[in-house]
This record gives C-alpha cells, sequence and structure tokens, in this order.
C-alpha cells in the first residue's frame, strides 16, 4: 500500500505544479505554441532530451533487454546519429521558420513547398504517429500501478485510471506548464536508473563482467546480434530508419522553433550523445533481471523492471520507482496529447475544414480533441498484443516517411516539387500501414529477395518507396521553365 | 560535402558499417560486451567529433584560417 501512497503523492504534487505554472500566463497561440521563440540552450535541450526519459526507455528499454539481448543496443545508436544530422538539419529549418513566423510542422512543409494540401497531409501522418507513442506511455502507466498495487488494481483499470490523470493534467497545465515537471522528472529518473543500474548487478552478481559472463554462459549468443530475428541487418535499419525519423516527430520538431537562436542546437548536438548514456544503465537493469526473474516473455518483458524491483526492494522504494515511472509516462503523455489535439484543430481543422476559423474556435476544437485522442490510445492499449519497444518502432514507420520531403526542402537547389512530396509521402505511409497491419516481413513484400533479407525493418521498404516515388513524380511534374533550360 | 561533413559521417559508419565486425562478447571492456562497448566508444566519440566539427566550422564565428579557404 506504501507504494501505491507515494505514486498518488507524486501524481498529486504533478498536478498542483502544472496548475501553478499556468497562472499569470495568458498566451496567443504563437506565445503557447513556441513560448515566443525565446528559450535558451537549457530549456530547448530538455525538450530535445525529452525521448530519453520516457516510459519507452525506463520500461521498454529495460525490458527490450532483458527479452531480446542485444537487440536493445539499437536504442543507444539511432538518438547518437540523430543528433549529428541535427548539426545540420535544424539551423535551417529554425531560420526559416523565424523569417517565416512558422509555430507548427505542418505549417512548415506547407509554406516550403507551397502547398496546403501537404500540410493537411503531415498534419494526419504527424498525429496517427503520435498514437502508439501514447499507447505506450499509458501501456507503462498501466504497469507501474498495476504493479505497485501487487496486484490489487488490475492493468485494465490502471490503464483507465492513466487516461483520465493525463487529460486532466492536460486540461490544467499548458506546454510551459509541464517545464517544471520536465526538470523533476528528469532529476528522478536519473537517480533511479543510476541506483538500479549500478546496484542490482553488484547485489545480484558482484559486479558487472560477472554478470553478463553468468548471461553469456546460461543464454549464449543473447548479448551479441544473432543470424536470425533480430539480426545485424535489423539492427542497421532499424537504427537507421529512427536515426531519420527522430526529428520527424510533430512534438521534436515543433520544439526547434522554440529557441532563441540556431547555435544553440549545434552546442546541443554536443551534449545530447552524452545525456543518453545513462540508457546503458536502463540496460542493465533489464540484463540483470534476466537470470533473476526469468520466465517473463511476450509482452510482460515490459515487466521485468518492476518484477526485479518487487524482488529485491522495500515496498516504499518500489514506490519512489514507480513515481519516477509515473511522471516518465505522464509528463510526455500530456505533451503528445497536446500536440496531437493542436495538429488536429489547427493544420486539419483550420487548414482543410474551416479555414475561415478564428483562434478561439481553434482553441475550443483542440479542448474536443482531447478526449478523443485520449479514448483512442485507451482502445488500442487495452487491445494489446506487443511490448513497449515493438509500438513504437510502428510508429517511427510511418514519421520517418515525413523526412525525405523535409531534407530536400533544405537544399538549396532542390528538384523536389510539390508533387512529388505529396505522392511520396503517400506511398511512403500506405507501404508502412499496409505491412504493419497485415505484420508482413521484408521479404513477403518482394519475394524475390533472398531470406536473409527477412529481418529487415519494413519501414525501409516504406521508405524505399517512398523515395522512388518522390523522384519520379519530381522529375515528371517539372515546372517548364526548368524542363527547357535542362533540355 | 567537405572535410566537416566526412568527419561527422564516421560515426554513421562506425555503428551501423563497423558493428559487423564488433559482433562479439570477448573481450569485455570494463565488464560490458564487446559489441556493446563498441556502440558506447561511438556515441562518445560522437560527441567529440561533434564538438570538433563546432570548433572548426566558419558558422560559429570564430574562422580558423586554413577552414576559410577549404570552406567552399
Amino acid at each position: 500500500m506504501s507504494a501505491l501512497i507515494m505514486i498518488a503523492a507524486v501524481t498529486m504534487l504533478a498536478l498542483v505544479l502544472g496548475s501553478r505554472a499556468r497562472q499569470g500566463h495568458d498566451m496567443n497561440l504563437e506565445q503557447w505554441a513556441v513560448g515566443g521563440r525565446s528559450f535558451g540552450t537549457v530549456f530547448v535541450f530538455l525538450l530535445m532530451a525529452g525521448e530519453i526519459y520516457t516510459t519507452f526507455t525506463f520500461l521498454g528499454g529495460s525490458g527490450f533487454a532483458y527479452g531480446k539481448g542485444a537487440a536493445a543496443y539499437y536504442i543507444l545508436g539511432y538518438g547518437t546519429l540523430a543528433y549529428i544530422m541535427s548539426y545540420w538539419m535544424l539551423p535551417p529549418i529554425w531560420r526559416y521558420a523565424k523569417a517565416q513566423k512558422i509555430v507548427s510542422q505542418p505549417q512548415f512543409f506547407a509554406r516550403k513547398y507551397d502547398s496546403p494540401v501537404l500540410g493537411v497531409m503531415v498534419a494526419m501522418v504527424g498525429a496517427t504517429a503520435l498514437i502508439p507513442y501514447l499507447v505506450l506511455q499509458f501501456k507503462g502507466l498501466g504497469i507501474i500501478v498495476s504493479m505497485a498495487s501487487y496486484g490489487v488494481i488490475s492493468p485494465t483499470v490502471a490503464v483507465w485510471i492513466g487516461a483520465v490523470v493525463v487529460t486532466v493534467y492536460v486540461a490544467i497545465s499548458g506546454v510551459r506548464g509541464s517545464a517544471w515537471n520536465a526538470m523533476v522528472k528528469d532529476v528522478l529518473i536519473l537517480i533511479v536508473v543510476l541506483v538500479l543500474g549500478i546496484y542490482l548487478p553488484i547485489h545480484y552478481y558482484g559486479n558487472l563482467g560477472d554478470m553478463f559472463r553468468a548471461i553469456d554462459v546460461a543464454k549464449p549468443g543473447f548479448l551479441t546480434f544473432q543470424s536470425k530475428g533480430t539480426s545485424l541487418l535489423w539492427f542497421q535499419s532499424t537504427t537507421l530508419i529512427a536515426a531519420l525519423g527522430f526529428f520527424m516527430w510533430p512534438h521534436t520538431f515543433g520544439s526547434v522553433f522554440t529557441a532563441k537562436d540556431d547555435r544553440i542546437f549545434r552546442r546541443n548536438a554536443i551534449v545530447l550523445p552524452l545525456y543518453q548514456l545513462v540508457l546503458l544503465f536502463v540496460f542493465f537493469v533489464g540484463f540483470a533481471a534476466v537470470l533473476k526473474v526469468p520466465g517473463l516473455s511476450g509482452t510482460s518483458i515490459d515487466l521485468a523492471l518492476f518484477r526485479l524491483s518487487q524482488q529485491t526492494f522495500d515496498p516504499w522504494f518500489v514506490g519512489v520507482i514507480g513515481a519516477a515511472g509515473v511522471l516518465t509516462a505522464l509528463v510526455p503523455a500530456s505533451m503528445i496529447v497536446t500536440t496531437a489535439s493542436t495538429l488536429l484543430a489547427n493544420d486539419l481543422y483550420r487548414g482543410a475544414i474551416n479555414r475561415n476559423a478564428s483562434d478561439a474556435k481553434v482553441a475550443k476544437v483542440a479542448r474536443l480533441m482531447v478526449p478523443l485522442i485520449v479514448l483512442l490510445a485507451v482502445f488500442f492499449t487495452l487491445k494489446g498484443g506487443t511490448t513497449i519497444v515493438a509500438i513504437l518502432l510502428v510508429g517511427y514507420n510511418i514519421v520517418t516517411q515525413l523526412f525525405p520531403a523535409a531534407v530536400c526542402s533544405l537544399m538549396p537547389n532542390s528538384r523536389a516539387t510539390r508533387q512529388g512530396a505529396v505522392c511520396g509521402v503517400a506511398a511512403g505511409v500506405a507501404v508502412a500501414a499496409i505491412t504493419t497491419l497485415l505484420h508482413l516481413t521484408f521479404t513477403q513484400i518482394l519475394p524475390f529477395l533472398p531470406d536473409s533479407f527477412k529481418d529487415l525493418n519494413v519501414g525501409f521498404a516504406a521508405l524505399v518507396v517512398n523515395i522512388f516515388v518522390f523522384a519520379v513524380v519530381s522529375a515528371i511534374t517539372q515546372p517548364r521553365f526548368s524542363a527547357r533550360a535542362s533540355i | 560535402m567537405n572535410r566537416l561533413h566526412l568527419l561527422a559521417a564516421t560515426p554513421f559508419f562506425g555503428i551501423l558499417g563497423g558493428i559487423a565486425f564488433a559482433n562479439r562478447v570477448e573481450p569485455y571492456i570494463f565488464g560490458v560486451p564487446f559489441v556493446l562497448a563498441w556502440v558506447v566508444m561511438w556515441v562518445v566519440l560522437a560527441s567529440v567529433i561533434v564538438a570538433t566539427v563546432y570548433r572548426l566550422d566558419p558558422a560559429n564565428g570564430h574562422v580558423a584560417p586554413t577552414m576559410k579557404e577549404s570552406g567552399q
């Protein structure tokens, strides 16, 4: 019971902090969405590092290390590559957005390609990709609350409680409102992960080396990439897909606009890879659980961290871990819900349905969207079936499809056309959606390829189709004058 | 593509390509399996590389004389 009380207390505190931060701020859309482009290095850093400390890494990362071994290493790889790319990619995006007074990702694409249709499409792609991201936060909340109640609260009830808390939290705090909670969350989770990642291997195995040796003896090949399943090819294609998609998430792309100047991104790109190393300790927790809480399989691998914690610590400390876990789900979830509802209201509703809608009307539609988005996510969460990492990979396969159009729009002499961009994104998302819904593998789409290609991430196939369609349609639809010039 | 781009591309080769040659448990580095240590090494190197790029990049103000000529 003490664990549950601890978690409830922290949740209440987060709600209070969220509601207090809002007082005294009466903001218009631009200020609310991008903080008046006034954020310095530290705050942009926190926004950009947001993904490092969500339920995805806390429960998903440790669970993936527990269940799949070496495959988890990809989580460390993709962010690193994305941060390197951000050094060159984000400054021109920021400069263009500032010059054009852009506040959202769909606006950026629409303006760059002079195509409102593309803007609406980007909003839909973004909102769709955010749903799995929200589902995994709810799944995390469900796991934490039901585990911390030591079975009293069922996972289903726990997911509903989580959904209600997220809705209330979004209703009473804005994006700025969660800044304080984001700080508290990062510090708390940092401490918890370091304590667990250092203590558990020492407590159970004596030291890190002995832990890994014991695992290697018990499960040979677990710590390296296998020849089948989560193979090297899987690692390479998944890391690449996730690295390219990293800054295409609507909320991450949006955080670019909050910066005060463009040098902030270059400076952050130095530190962010190191900040990620905390993930190493998350892996250690997962690996420590391999031999100590054996037998979790399927979607239960996400429980590894909590099972081991319950077996090791007093209930009050399990409560501390649970409280940290609740914050890592609550803060990102509220940001996702806010972003998705704004996308639907501002960029889809105002962009396509009612072009003359006033700001007040858009804000009202956004508020109406919140419960709908939450309910949809609860539905998919309760439907279940996949692990936290697998859920986010679906989101990545969708959101990465925006990458080719984004990069081409930044090239000085781009031959990309709006028709090309629209068709490319549509084709890529279609392939990603169909393969996900039908659970197809790479060799089922392209049967003439050798069997070893089976483990290639299907998002990769979608990206190849996307780029191909983008290039062909752009070539066909070149404006007249440039066609004449090239002859 | 200039020299800074090439330098920044090395972690891509290291993580996406080099991993194929690092895919083994032995030797353990600080107790960590070799392949995991390989990825961690590239994360740290990525930070060092971006810091180096930041210093040499004329876009950040402090222009190194040699880079000014080859910056085209």
